[in-house]
């Protein structure tokens, strides 16, 4: 496959800027990341330098790698991360536009780069529960309702990747708040934290400065987990009820 | 700072603002409507003046009403003001821009600062045409079975002759419907109200109310102006 890659350059001599780059021999099985590593190996070779982007497991799992694809964060597939979008989705001659994550609160380090610190801000405000260790209790011990504990699960689902931050127009970060707030909220672990770990969290994304949500809901349609914005009501309801109905004010 | 003011001033407790003037909006917007119906009646406006001359006396409605200009300056100040931080909360934009929504109108959703701005714009001249005239007391006076209510009607009859206002009634009118259109059900949403079991229905209550109520409202002048010369 030949493709035109505009890539998003800030750093050392790039000021910030889309450049323009030239692949001719693409393989389609390539994943997106390996399609970019074969552009780097060529650009060390000639002696310039390569395009830094975030990238771990790839495996879809750790929620590093990022990225804005054609104007999509992770790419136009659906509930994929970039780490597992492959080149076969695109065509021979195509131009593929890439940028990284924008919003103020995620702030570009170098190239498709950015600092998402403002997320393990928030998780550090409350994103937790309290647990002694020790031995690790029988596993059916306490009872959890199916339904619960399936929700519970769809919103531990969340890589805290910050595709949601990118795709939402308001640069909003409640997806990722409500998921995290969700899945300790619905289990009798999280109960006892609940109210106050709420109110933490959504001061801390506020103070980051992300945006309001506007209930767009981009960010399910972009989430590669495919987390629902049912969480994010679930967030308000939390909210709401730990300010009227609790005696917690942080 | 106080607990209160401090989930007012929230992300989410301004949002809730949002919401609750809004929905104190959309159910406004019934009672106006069923009230504006009243000038398909070909009785020469007298259920409509009888109607407006209440609906300007009544201690009780006049009591809402104070409280519907409130909510109007609320809903359209504190929009402006998340409008605002929302784009700041971007920053530098991006070069490609898409944007996908699951279960609403992506357009309408995005654009709900420009949409309402428009609306605004509208209010303020709906008002200085029409509530301004009643209020300065501009208006002739009509006299039904002894009772004399002020000719409200008769502004409206002209305004509704003149094809350029009709056309602008019924532009807002569309605009209206988009900004319904995502309004509706996000005011829910915000509340928290998102069930399995009931979301469905607000979101095809919201998408009925968005089609019904604006295309009523502007029925009433292209009615008018085509039929009641």
């Amino acid at each position: 496959m030949k493709l035109t890659l505009k890539i998003w350059r800030q750093g050392g001599k790039y000021k910030g800027e889309l450049v323009t780059y030239q692949l001719n021999d693409v393989n389609p099985h390539m994943s997106f990341l390996e399609m970019l590593d074969v552009l780097n190996e060529e650009l060390i070779a000639k002696k310039e330098s390569p395009v830094a982007f975030e990238h771990d497991c790839r495996e879809g799992i750790c929620g590093t790698c990022s990225m804005v694809i054609n104007g999509y964060p992770h790419g136009p597939q659906a509930k994929t991360t970039t780490c597992q979008l492959h080149m076969r989705h695109f065509k021979d001659g195509d131009t593929i536009v890439i940028e990284p994550f924008r919003a103020r609160a995620f702030p570009v380090v170098r190239d498709l780069v950015v600092d998402r610190a403002a997320f393990d801000r928030i998780i550090q405000a409350g994103g937790y529960i309290s647990v002694n260790t020790g031995q690790a209790q029988d596993a059916n011990s306490t009872p959890i309702e199916k339904d619960l504990s399936a929700h519970a699960f769809d919103a531990a689902e969340c890589i805290g990747c910050g595709a949601c931050v990118a795709a939402c127009p308001n640069a909003s970060a409640m997806l990722f708040v409500s998921a995290k707030v969700s899945h300790l909220a619905l289990l009798p672990q999280g109960k006892p934290e609940a109210a106050r770990r709420v109110q933490n969290m959504v001061k801390q994304m506020d103070a980051e400065g992300f945006g309001m949500c506007s209930n767009v809901t981009a960010c399910e349609a972009e989430c590669p987990k495919g987390i629902s914005v049912t969480n994010i009501a679930r967030l308000n309801r939390e909210f709401i009820s730990s300010e009227f109905g609790s005696e917690t004010q942080v | 700072m106080n607990w209160f003011l401090q989930f007012l001033t929230s992300s989410i407790g301004r949002k809730v603002i949002m919401s609750l003037t809004g929905i104190f909006l959309i159910l406004f917007l019934i009672v106006h409507l069923l009230g504006n119906l009243q000038l398909l009646h070909d009785d020469g406006g007298k259920a409509f003046n009888l109607y407006a001359k209440f609906m300007t006396t009544n201690p009780l409605v006049k009591t809402i009403s104070y409280l519907l200009y409130l909510s109007i300056l609320i809903h359209a100040v504190q929009g402006w003001a998340i409008w605002r931080k929302n784009r700041a909360a971007r920053g530098a934009g991006y070069a490609v821009k898409v944007t996908r929504a699951v279960n609403t109108n992506a357009r309408a959703a995005s654009n709900m600062g420009w949409l309402g701005t428009v609306i605004f714009i509208f209010i303020l001249i709906h008002l200085y045409q029409f509530w301004l005239q009643m209020k300065l007391n501009n208006l002739p006076m009509a006299e039904y079975d002894g009772k004399t209510a002020k000719d409200l009607y008769a502004i409206v009859a002209v305004a509704y002759q003149n094809l350029g206002y009709v056309v602008f009634y019924v532009v807002s009118m569309a605009v209206i419907a988009f900004h319904l259109a995502h309004g509706f059900q996000s005011a829910f949403q915000t509340l928290g109200l998102n069930h399995k079991k009931y979301t469905p229905a607000i979101r095809f209550l919201g998408r009925v109310y968005a089609i019904a109520v604006p295309a009523l409202f502007a029925l009433i002048p292209v009615y008018m102006y085509l039929f009641m010369n």
